[in-house]
């Protein structure tokens, strides 16, 4: 762990100032750890302000937990980060680029990918059609090169790669059984494995989780928590909203608590458990 | 509903079979009610000609609208307006250049007709980028709203005295206003024929066919091969859009029927997706709208009222949008029984009663159904009316389709977007991953369930 994750919450935005403000060898500088640096984000709905300057970076490498009680602007804030949402103020930066503002396709192809709260499988395509539909640089999506005779067996070439890959993620992801299956006939926890082996195939370096384990059973859970931690080890980095504190604490290296928009604390899981402001955040007359 | 299911199963030769099978059956009841009414030969071989023309253009105008609805979900109902543009645009380019004192008040630029087709496509193409720009980034529903009013303001701008004539290019050129224009050049049997130097060895076939038609047997025999001819773009289309479709360019357009959002997340531009489906789609609306109008040597704005784009959407949804198959059927049995076929009933109604006399109107018709439950002279009535039935016939088709059947005659085919069949590849080993793993949540089930549910 870094110095950085101890540090009270205005060094950091101070760190990230400098980064974003300063020269840019500075802010390449700060982004070999910490690719995802979110500064000042603000954004309202109406007269609703949902996220009020959250300012966070997430460490390379890691397992970030993102908590705070229902509204506090998680999910608002996954939206913003990438780009489903424009916010009102504030940057993202994504490997020491500037992504704030970015339509998701754009930030997806910088190596960033979500999931969402409610898994969104594509019903209406089977397991592997949904697999095969996420990698990047597919020549074939090239409309002329689909259809033009002669091209189409590169085209052919290709899938025959991908679909190798795909068939690789659906065994370590223990869902080759269902294939075959169209996603609409998946259960909620296959659909959420389904989800999260779709993002794996863009081949990201950063995965924003959103509630990955809700509506999920405690078996699939440990399953799903085992295939984070091999992913996390083999050099992949995680944001993660979860709303089940135990499942944050005993498994993220780094826990960021939002409250009412903008984040309150953040720290280790033991630093966060001991946080009267966080207790209070959670019980407190506010909820 | 499960024994049609079943019956589409049996069929030998799959698909294709299908097609086949359906052609065949509506071509028999054709002839079949031919002999009824006396038909000659010519009668017969005219008959047949009509409907295969009718049953190309509605397939092909299917395909292109399933491209729109069935593959990438885009609620396209300004189909006519793109045909349109196909046909106005072709017109203008091929049409001979003007002349004082001929029959054409305006002239063209005198161009080849495969010049002018690839106009006539690139055209409707170009206007289907230009709607499709700002609705795209709308909500679906949006995109249907602008395309219907588009499809109007194509047809006023036509119907329009201050479009009447112009100047293009130093040609007086124009769109005629509500008069039309006359499409006074080569048809595009006799283009294709003579570009492939063929003409003279056409014209030699159609003098042997004096034998089996005797006197003038031109038009019969340019009927018959036109009809071909547009069942060969039938199947030039279903190739494309098959190709289309299974290929990692249609994943992504199934993706985007399915959830755009995610296709976007997913880093696919999915504004760009949408928008080459689009366009790919008008340019085949403006190609079909070109076979069907530029053969009957004129075209006048109000042929291209909107009717015609629910015509085909009736026939994508008879077929079952989704499925290039179940296009084809669907523009084939569209032509021949909704919109030949009232026409037919009709006249096999008059051939069967020759002597019947259709009440001039409705309150003759229904006043002895009333005062002496006589209902003959109210059926006649309606059989005489059967033109203007027509689109209540169709109305009621659709809401029963709706209401029993709203998958389409195929019912949901899942053509599996790729270009490879995607089982797990042979030099991969059965099961990769640690076999004593724990499954998933009922892993079990999953593949019990996995068997009743697949269709």
């Amino acid at each position: 762990m870094s110095d950085a994750a101890d540090q009270p919450v205005e060094d950091v935005a101070n760190k990230v100032d400098e980064g974003a403000l300063g020269a840019f060898a500075s802010g390449v500088d700060t982004s070999v750890d910490y690719p995802l640096q979110v500064e000042g984000l603000e954004k309202s709905f109406g007269g609703i302000t949902a996220v009020d300057g959250a300012t966070f970076e997430v460490e390379s490498g890691t397992l970030t937990g993102l908590i705070g009680p229902n509204g506090a602007g998680k999910s608002t804030t996954f939206n913003l980060i990438t780009g489903m949402l424009k916010p009102d103020a504030g940057t993202v930066t994504f490997n020491g680029e500037d992504i704030t503002g970015e339509e998701p396709h754009q930030i997806a192809n910088r190596g960033m990918v979500r999931t969402f709260q409610i898994a969104r499988e594509l019903s209406e395509m089977t397991v592997l059609e949904n697999m095969m539909l996420a990698p990047k640089h597919q020549r074939g999506e090239a409309l002329w090169r689909s259809v033009m005779p002669g091209v189409r067996d590169d085209v052919r070439e290709q899938e025959e790669e991908l679909l190798e890959r795909v068939w690789e993620v659906l065994d370590f992801f223990d869902i080759a059984h269902i294939a075959e299956e169209y996603a609409g006939n998946l259960s909620g926890g296959q659909r959420k494995l389904l989800e999260m082996a779709r993002a794996l195939l863009t081949d990201p370096d950063m995965l924003l989780l959103d509630e990955p384990f809700a509506g999920v059973n405690p078996t699939l859970e440990k399953k799903l928590l085992e295939h984070v931690h091999e992913l996390r080890e083999q050099g992949y980095t995680f944001l993660l909203v979860e709303h089940d504190m135990d499942l944050i604490m005993n498994n993220c290296e780094h826990v960021i608590v939002l409250h009412q928009g903008s984040v309150l604390t953040e720290g280790t899981p033991d630093e966060i458990r001991s946080n009267e402001e966080v207790i209070e955040a959670y019980l407190g007359g506010n909820v | 509903m499960s024994v049609r299911d079943d019956f589409t199963d049996r069929i030998p030769g799959g698909d294709a079979g299908l097609i086949v099978l359906v052609l065949l059956a509506t071509y028999l009841a054709y002839v079949l009610a031919g002999f009824v009414l006396g038909y000659t030969l010519r009668g017969q071989l005219n008959s047949i000609a009509t409907l295969t023309f009718y049953i190309g253009v509605f397939a092909m105008l299917s395909l292109a609208l399933n491209l729109h609805w069935g593959y990438t979900g885009l609620f396209n109902i300004g189909i006519v307006g793109f045909m349109a543009v196909g046909v106005y645009v072709t017109a203008i380019v091929t049409k001979p250049t003007y002349v004082a004192g001929g029959a054409a008040q305006v002239g063209g630029l005198g161009l080849p007709l495969w010049v002018g087709i690839l106009a006539g496509m690139l055209a409707a193409a170009l206007l289907g980028l230009v709607v499709a720009l700002p609705a795209l980034r709308l909500r679906a529903d949006y995109l249907a709203i602008v395309t219907i009013a588009m499809s109007e303001i194509v047809r006023f701008s036509f119907l329009s005295g201050e479009l009447q004539q112009f100047q293009l290019f130093g040609n007086r050129v124009g769109f005629g206003g509500g008069s039309g224009l006359i499409l006074d050049f080569a048809p595009p049997l006799e283009a294709l024929l003579r570009g492939v130097g063929l003409w003279d060895a056409y014209l030699g076939f159609v003098d042997a066919f004096q034998v089996v038609v005797p006197r003038n047997p031109k038009p019969v025999v340019d009927g018959l091969i036109y009809g071909l001819l547009l069942l060969g773009f039938v199947a030039a289309f279903y190739w494309l859009l098959k190709r289309t479709g299974e290929s990692p360019f249609g994943r992504v357009l199934k993706a985007i029927r399915e959830d755009e959002d995610v296709a976007n997340a997913l880093g696919k531009n999915t504004d760009r997706f949408k928008i080459k489906s689009f366009m790919l789609g008008c340019a085949l609306m403006g190609l079909a709208g070109i076979l069907w109008l530029v053969p009957q040597g004129a075209v006048t704005p109000n042929f291209f009222r909107p009717r015609v784009t629910f015509f085909v959407w009736i026939a994508l949804i008879i077929g079952g949008a989704g499925s290039n198959t179940g296009s084809v059927l669907g523009g084939a049995v569209f032509a021949a029984v909704l919109y030949q076929g009232p026409r037919y009933f009709q006249n096999l109604v008059t051939a069967v009663f020759p002597n019947f006399d259709s009440p001039s109107g409705f309150g003759q018709a229904i006043s002895p159904l009333i005062s002496q439950f006589d209902p003959v002279p109210f059926l006649l009535y309606t059989v005489d009316s059967i033109r203007q039935l027509q689109l209540v016939v169709m109305g009621l088709v659709l809401i029963w389709l709706m209401h029993n059947r709203p998958e389409g005659m195929l019912g949901y085919r899942k053509e599996t977007a790729s270009v490879i069949p995607l089982s797990r590849p042979k030099s991969m080993t059965a099961d990769g991953g640690d076999d004593d793993s724990v499954r998933t949540d009922g892993g079990v089930d999953a593949a019990a369930e996995g068997g009743e549910t697949d269709e």
